[in-house]
Parts: C-alpha cells; structure tokens; sequence
C-alpha cells in the first residue's frame, strides 16, 4: 500500500461509501464521483486507492478518469468560474466573455491562479439558453453578462 | 401517499385529487380558490424565480389566507426568453420577467383589489397590445403539448397532481388489462419514432427486445443530453419527472425487464434532483418495485451519472459507461436490443420519445398519429436559441415548416437582424438556409436538405455570425469530444479543424477547400459510430450552401460578418473624426497616429485587430470590415 498524503479521514468517508455498494463491478463511475466530491479533485494515490478498493487495475481507473471531462487530477480553485460555450451563447459572443475572463485574472481557460483563488473553466450548456451568455460561478448563475460586468462578478467572490 | 393497491384504488385518488385540475384548466371561473404556479426550471430559477415563490408564500401568509391560495412551482412554461413565468388560476393570467420584488404588488392585485398587474403582462408584437393569457400569445398559438403537457401544468414534486392529470393510469391499464404484446401493438401503431435524433421506430425496438429469450433484461433510458443549446430532455425531467417512471415501467412490462436505469448527465443538479425525489415517491405509493398495483409485476430504477462525455449518447457507448467503464461505441450489430447492458437485451429510449408514451396509450394510437407527416407522426419539441426574439422550448406536430417555427413562434430574428440560417441536429446536424424555411418538418425532409432532426437544438444564425465560424465551432466540439477509438474520427475530424483554421485566417487557397470536402466524405463513410459518421455535417452543409462566404474568406481574404480577426481591417473614416484622441489612447500597440482635433490614421502593418478603438471611437469613426 502506498503512503497516503491527504487527510485520513476524507480516505474514511470514502471508504465507507465504497463498503456501502453492493455490485462493486460497475461502480468505478460512481466511486469517482463521490471521490472528487470528497477531496475535490483526483489525484494518482486516490486513483490507487479506488483501484485497490474496487479490485479494478490502476490502468483502467486512470483510463476511465482521464476520458470523462468531469473528472479532474488537479485541484481546483475555491472559485470555480464557468463561462458556457454551448451554441447558443457562443452565438450571442461567449468568446468575449471568455478574453475578459482572462484579461481580467491573468490566466487561462482551464488554469487556476496561483493564489489557488479562481479556476476558469469553459462548459457545455447549463442549458439556460434563454439567458446566453451565462456564466456560472460555484452554483450561482449570472445571465446575459456584457464584458463590462466581468470585474463586477469577480468582486462577489473576494472571500 | 398511501399505496395504491389496484386500479380502482387509482381511479379513486384520481377522482379525490380532480379539483386540482379544474381550476388549472380554467374550467371553474367562481372559485374563492386562487393560484400561482411559478416556473422552477434551470433557466428561471436562475432568474431567482425560488425567490419569487419564497415572497408569495410570506405575502399570502401575512394576509392569513393561507386556506385560500396556494403558490407552488411548476414545470418549464417554454418561454425562457422571458422568464420568470407566473400563473395565475382561475383568472388564468399570464406574467413574463416577474422579479421577486413583485410578489407584493401580484398578490395585493388579485386578492385585495381584484385587478391584474398590466406592467407584468405580456406584449404581444404581432397584436402590438398587452395580452392576458397564454392563449392570445403567438409563441403558443401553434404548438401541441403531448410530451410537455404536464409542463407548467402541475407541480413536478407531487406525485398527486401528476395522478390527478391521469398519472400512472397508462401503466395501470397496461398491467392488469392488458398484454405485452397489446402494448407493443398501441405504441407500433401509433407511429412514434425516437426522438434522440436516430428516428428508430419505438414500438419495433421494444419489439425486438420483447422476442428475445433471456432470463434478464433491461430499460435504460438516455438522459445524456450532449447537444450544446438543446434542453428538451432536462425540462422534461424538472417538470415531469414520474411520465418518465411511468413509461419506462411500462416499456418493462413490454419487453420482461425488471430494471431500469436512467443515464443522466452529471450536469443536470435540479433535474436529477427531482426524479430522485419522484422515485421514492412512486416507490411509497406502490408504483415502482414489489408487486406494482397488484399485478404481481416487479420494476425498479436506479440513476446513473454521465460524467461529461457528448459520445455516450450514442446508445452502445452509453451502455459501456453505465457498465462503469469509459463511454466507448462498439459496432452494431449486435444491436443493444439483442445484446445490451451486460450482454443483456437491452431497450434504451431517449427521454421524450418516454414522455409521449404514456399519452398515446391512455388517448390511443389513432389519435397519436393524427398529428405529423406521413412517415413522422405526432410532435417535436424543439430548444429554440440563438439570434431569435422567443427562445424557448416549443413543441409543435411535425410537419409544420420551420418558418412558421422561427416567425410565428420565435417572432423572428433578434434586433431586427437578417436572417442568416438555422442549424438543427447540432454537432450531427446542418445549417438551413432562408430558401428552406417553407420545407415541412420530419425526419425525411430535413436529412434530404442535408440537416437533421437530431435531437431538437434549433439555433438561429443571423447576419452578424460568420458561416465559417460556425461550422468550427462544431468541428473545435467534435474534435474535443471524439473518444479516439478509430482514426476517421480522431485524426480526420482534427485535420478538417485546422483546415477550417486556415480558412478563418485568411491561409487557405481554393485546394484547400476541395480537399477539405474530400476528407469530409471520407470520415463520413469511414467512421466507427454515429458522432464520426456525422461530424463532418455542419461543414458540408454549410460549404454547400453558402459557398461565396468560405470564397470570401480563400480568395478575397474577407470575413463578409466581420467575425474572423485575422482578416478584419480597421479604418478611420476621415469625415466623421473630430480628433478627439481616445482610439490612439487605448490602442495598445500605439499604431494610431494623428494630432489633437485632426482626422486620426491607424497603421495596417502594426495593427492587431484587437478593436479596441473601434470600441473607444464616440462618434462612431472607426469602420470594421
């Protein structure tokens, strides 16, 4: 068994879920889930972790994290900012958002800055076309944003 | 709720609950009962329409009237445009863009004064006048709710008023009155095909599934909504979460499975919310697991989570995520209906051909197919986006022409603008251009003009939107989301985006764009599954069609909609600057010249494109072509 670097207790809670699941055979997805809910992102000893746990070899826990977009080996920012880059708000000029997103935070899509502060990140509809653009923010939405409210957005989430 | 142990037993709750229905349908008019049903789907509740719900209920307490008015939540009305939606019965008035700060005013208009709120009312721009139901609206005038008919209708939280609607009495019937085959018969008969975008008959699936000899089979139901701008599925789920139970049970009575599964997008929190919800409801009433209304007939569901892959739509792909692996497609045959989930038959339906299921066997499959086309019977719902006035989720019975869609529904193209295309099918689908719009609506038509109905994304492209922009936009997609499994698809699809990328920057020559139609075809014939087969579309469809724009942009090294930076060019238009200074100010590269109250110059070789004067310019000196 490898050494674990992250809280031991985080590993308990995710122990018990595992013990909890009666056909482990087809829970990898659910597992990683619920994983990357517990510590927030997967990292390589998780992954060994799972695989051990699940009896299912290393490669294919790594497979099956690296195909799916909603699994992440890097932590992410307290602030996860989402800019929706779904047809319909790439039609009404998401891409706009988008550069002043990274203009304003000095980094890009897919980084974090180096205060672990904010994450940008692009999705895939959140379906809330009628709002397009719309960015998303942890769990709080904000509809047809211009560029000019971009510095107002980011002010709610000094914390 | 208590468990419902037979058919009567049933037929008596619907009967006890039918007063919720009345009032809704506007059929009682001299009720001391009022009600207020506020849309609580993604979009709204996103436009604080929770909140709204929150300051009724406290003004409706205040008053102490908390016997004679009621304010609950509903499923998505359709038109998002202007939401939040409010209700409200038996008055049957119609609110668009209610604030929660109007809660006060709503409730002091229809319970003190007896009035309405005309600043709320809908404008309608054909009637230029305010207008007080939905009926007068020309968003609603040509639609036919069968797979949304519960939207808006009743609260997706209780499972009473979706008994009170008739809930559950399709799955009633088919268990204890009548037979699997019988079933299978009604759902043949009525023509209805999958609404996922493959346009499979229903009824011959669940066929196939029902002669296959297998001690276990299975029901999986794909809510792996991938389409970008498409949300028919998710509303479907927020707003009538049991139709799906009840459908997919009865697809288990049809074919002898035991299990469902409903594969869902892992982005979709309020949607897998409120099944959730609805399962153990349907659970505690006797209408999911042991022993189903007496009938001796045992179907359990559980949910399954997407994690972000567009390709585990196609069904093979999505069985192998299900199984807890990655979402890769493999050949067919064999079709999952013959070997599926665990090498199990298997039926897998999207979630509103589900929807619909349970109203055609409850009004039969005549009048089913009384709506639609010769080859696509009953209706579609539609995700209207994009440069329209109205977006919203429609559903309209098919073969209605798709300008009657973007005009009478959608109200036409947004600020007035041209009409430049719609694109349907989304990343499978094409674009169709002004020429088309009087084609009528099914799955023969469109695929014959090179689109597809796909699963129900309609995104309207108007004058400002490159062509070429576009169909990257589609490929940047594809090539992000092809899983890699065979080279058509992984190395093909990313060559056809760098070709697009040279043509966006002015790079490419006219061989270019015949090899680019060749590897096109290529990937199209060649590819392992649906997503590769048809990647290639929004390309071809829109080289066919708009030709002179991908010329523009080879030849002339010209982006006709302004779109492509590379090839804009920006100019001071001499008569109009008046010197002020401010372009030669914010150009970050300083390649403005000129002195104070004297026509400004920009220097072509320095300039990056980056529109920053064109932004600053007051007095609007500054072209952009």
């Amino acid at each position: 068994m490898q050494t674990l670097t992250l809280s031991k207790e985080l590993y308990k809670e995710l122990e018990n879920y595992i013990d909890a699941i009666t056909s482990k055979e087809s829970a990898l997805i659910e597992v990683l889930h619920e994983a990357q809910h517990i510590f927030g992102y997967l990292p390589m000893e998780v992954q060994l972790f799972i695989g051990e746990k699940l009896n299912i070899p290393a490669s294919k826990v790594f497979g099956v994290v690296s195909f799916y977009s909603f699994f992440t080996t890097e932590p992410k920012g307290k602030y996860v900012i989402n800019i929706c880059t779904g047809t319909a708000c790439f039609v009404r000029k998401a891409d706009v958002i988008v550069k002043e997103f990274e203009k304003t935070l000095g980094i890009k899509t897919g980084e974090t800055t180096g205060n672990g502060k904010y994450s940008l990140e692009c999705l895939r509809c959140v379906g809330a076309c009628g709002l397009a653009p719309v960015v998303m923010v942890n769990g709080d939405v904000y509809g047809k944003v211009t560029a000019n409210e971009v510095q107002k957005i980011i002010g709610k989430y000094t914390e | 709720m208590d468990r419902i142990k037979d058919l009567n037993c049933l037929f008596d709750k619907q009967k006890e609950l039918e007063h919720v229905m009345d009032i809704r349908r506007a059929t009682v008019n001299n009720t001391e009962f009022k009600e207020f049903l506020i849309c609580g789907g993604t979009g709204c509740v996103s436009s604080r329409s929770v909140n709204l719900l929150d300051n009724l209920n406290a003004e409706i307490k205040a008053l102490g009237l908390e016997d004679k008015v009621k304010a609950s939540i509903t499923g998505c009305f359709g038109f998002c445009e202007k939401g939040p939606i409010v209700k409200v019965f038996p008055e049957d008035v119609f609110y668009v863009e209610v604030k929660p700060e109007d809660a006060g005013r709503i409730i002091k208009a229809h319970l003190i004064e007896g009035t309405k709120v005309e600043r709320l009312l809908y404008e309608e721009p054909t009637l230029k006048k305010k207008v007080n139901t939905q009926h007068e609206m020309g968003f609603y005038k040509k639609q036919e709710r069968i797979a949304l008919r519960n939207c808006g209708l009743i609260n997706p939280e209780l499972i009473e008023e979706y008994i009170a609607n008739r809930g559950y009495e399709a799955l009633g019937r088919s268990l204890l009155q009548r037979t699997p085959k019988e079933v299978i018969h009604d759902i043949k008969e009525s023509g209805l095909r999958g609404r996922g975008g493959g346009g499979f008959p229903t009824g011959l699936k669940w066929e196939y599934a029902n002669k296959m000899k297998s001690d276990v089979k299975y029901v999986v139901c794909n809510a792996d909504e991938g389409d970008p701008g498409a949300f028919m599925d998710r509303s479907i789920l927020e707003g009538d979460p049991h139709s799906i139970i009840e459908a997919m049970t009865i697809n288990g009575y049809a074919i002898g499975a035991n299990r469902g599964f409903v594969y869902i997008r892992a982005e979709y929190p309020l949607a897998i919310k409120r099944l959730k919800h609805s399962l153990e409801q349907a659970r505690e009433a006797g209408l999911l697991g042991k022993d189903i209304m007496g009938s001796g007939f045992d179907f359990d569901i559980e949910i399954k989570y997407g994690a972000g892959a567009f390709v585990c739509g196609e069904e093979t792909a999505l069985i192998h995520s299900i199984e807890g692996g990655r979402g890769e497609p493999t050949t067919k045959p064999p079709f999952p209906a013959e070997s599926g989930l665990w090498g199990k038959p298997t039926s897998v339906n999207n979630v509103e051909t589900f929807a619909n299921v349970p109203a055609i066997l409850i009004n039969g499959p005549k009048w089913y197919s009384k709506f639609g086309t010769a080859t696509s019977k009953g209706t579609k719902v539609f995700a209207l986006a994009g440069k329209i006035n109205n977006v919203g989720l429609v559903e309209v019975p098919m073969g209605i022409t798709l300008r009657e869609i973007i005009y009478d529904i959608g109200g036409g193209p947004k600020d007035g603008k041209a009409f430049k295309a719609v694109q349907t099918g989304g990343p499978s689908g094409g674009c169709i251009t002004a020429e088309q719009l009087d084609v009528p609506i099914d799955y023969e038509s469109l695929y014959s003009i090179g689109s597809m109905m796909g699963s129900g994304g309609m995104i309207v492209i108007d004058e400002d939107n490159c062509i070429v922009d576009i169909a990257k936009f589609y490929l940047q997609f594809t090539v992000e989301e092809s899983c890699g499994k065979c080279t058509p698809c992984r190395v093909g699809n990313k060559r056809l985006f760098e070709m697009l990328t040279k043509i966006t920057e002015g790079k490419a020559t006219l061989e270019d764009l015949e090899d680019l139609e060749k590897l096109a075809e290529v990937i199209k014939l060649t590819s392992l599954c649906g997503l590769g087969q048809t990647a290639p579309n929004p390309v071809l469809s829109t080289m066919k069609y708009f030709r002179d724009e991908y010329i523009s942009h080879v030849v002339d090294k010209r982006c006709p909609a302004g779109v492509c930076q590379s090839l804009l060019r920006y100019e001071v238009i001499g008569d109009k600057c008046i010197g002020c200074t401010k372009c030669a100010r914010v150009c970050p590269v300083s390649c403005i010249s000129g002195k104070v109250k004297e026509v400004h110059f920009i220097n072509q070789e320095a300039c990056i494109k980056c529109g920053a004067c064109f932004e600053a310019c007051p007095v609007n000196a500054i072209s952009k072509g």
